[in-house]
């Protein structure tokens, strides 16, 4: 049976990454700042993030809701790799008592730890990330097997919360800065393989390129630091073999 | 470029990575068949000089290499310096003209009875 870790004693020391300047600059803009941060049994990253905040800098900026791994708000680079800090204990990535902690990679900084999602989202509306149904309320339910190969690859990949982990971890995203990254294209391959939806040539024309599935070097950095452990890099040869398919037949 | 060519690149870049990933083993073997059995200049040149078989594996050898090479020299150089467009591709077609020109002139040179 495992056994409650007993309270974990003394502070440990953290690195926070400050902006220096006003709001919208660049992450480059900043420097990091020092804390001594009271241990606590379970403690999460987040957990050190709120207490900095509520007791020692009030005017420290980050961004979190649910504080339990769906709402997606919370990711920043822990110690070098971008996480969820709300379902990161201190304990597992600080193993000698150190914490550094910095905005995510890959998109502007607001300030402090927040970080503009904007160009990520605006990246899944590119990807043609929207369902597009062809059923009005008057026909019946669409019937998906949940067994069929379809509806297989939708589950797998169904679960993204949006956290931008992906694309901050991703080498592509930061080489390329109009590359889509892989939570918009995970998100176009649900939908590709959404039996309802008819845009499925748009959608493959959209993930189609340079700028697309065509430029993943298959790193796999994606799929290696995704915290919902989202099948990632598969999803984007999946984009490639239908755009592939698309291409032979004359239907790109 | 639009998307639909850019998707072409990248299907030529697989395609001729899988020929090549052939054509090297076979290369390298043969290479080494050479070196190890101390077959000289005027030996391999008398094996080659006229083998219509191997000037047709030398010559979809060289095809691919000038396909393959250029579609990743334009990666490299888009993901290094952020250099996109019109210019850019020019650049890599002249690479992949001149590895195909220079290829086809080697088989040519092994190939054609009498060559230098």
């Amino acid at each position: 049976m495992d056994q409650t870790p007993p309270p974990a004693a003394g502070t440990i020391e953290v690195s926070v990454w400050r902006s220096t300047g006003p709001g919208g600059v660049a992450a480059g803009d900043g420097r990091f700042e020092t804390f001594a941060v009271p241990r606590a049994p379970s403690q999460t990253v987040l957990d050190v993030v709120t207490h900095i905040q509520r007791y020692l800098d009030p005017t420290l900026t980050y961004r979190f809701a649910c504080r339990v791994g769906v709402c997606g708000s919370c990711a920043m680079v822990v110690n070098g790799e971008p996480r969820w800090t709300c379902r990161t204990h201190v304990d597992k990535v600080s193993a000698d008592g150190r914490l550094e902690i910095a905005p995510l990679r890959n998109l502007p900084v607001i300030r402090d730890l927040a970080t503009d999602m904007r160009e990520f989202f605006d990246k899944w509306a590119r990807a043609r990330g929207q369902f597009t149904g062809s059923r009005t309320r008057h026909e019946a339910f669409a019937v998906v097997a949940p067994e069929s190969a379809e509806r297989v690859q939708v589950d797998l990949g169904i679960e993204c919360i949006g956290c931008g982990v992906c694309y901050s971890a991703c080498d592509v995203v930061e080489w390329k800065r109009d590359y889509l990254g892989p939570a918009a294209m995970n998100r176009a391959w649900t939908l590709l393989n959404d039996v309802r939806d008819d845009r499925q040539r748009e959608r493959l024309a959209a993930v189609a390129g340079d700028a697309g599935c065509h430029a993943c070097h298959t790193h796999m950095s994606c799929t290696e630091r995704c915290p919902k452990h989202l099948p990632l890099t598969a999803a984007i040869a999946g984009l490639k073999r239908a755009t592939t398919r698309a291409l032979l037949r004359g239907e790109l | 470029m639009n998307t639909r060519a850019q998707a072409y690149l990248w299907f030529a870049q697989r395609a001729s990575a899988a020929l090549l990933g052939f054509f090297v083993l076979v290369h390298l073997v043969t290479v080494i068949y050479a070196v190890r059995n101390g077959l000289s200049a005027v030996e391999i040149l008398g094996r080659t000089r006229g083998n219509t078989p191997w000037m047709l594996f030398y010559l979809l050898f060289v095809v691919a290499v000038a396909v393959h090479v250029p579609i990743g020299l334009r990666n490299i150089l888009a993901e290094t310096f952020s250099w996109r467009g019109r210019g850019l591709d020019l650049i890599v077609l002249g690479v992949g003209l001149f590895f195909l020109l220079s290829g086809l002139r080697a088989v040519w040179a092994v190939y054609a009875p009498g060559a230098a």
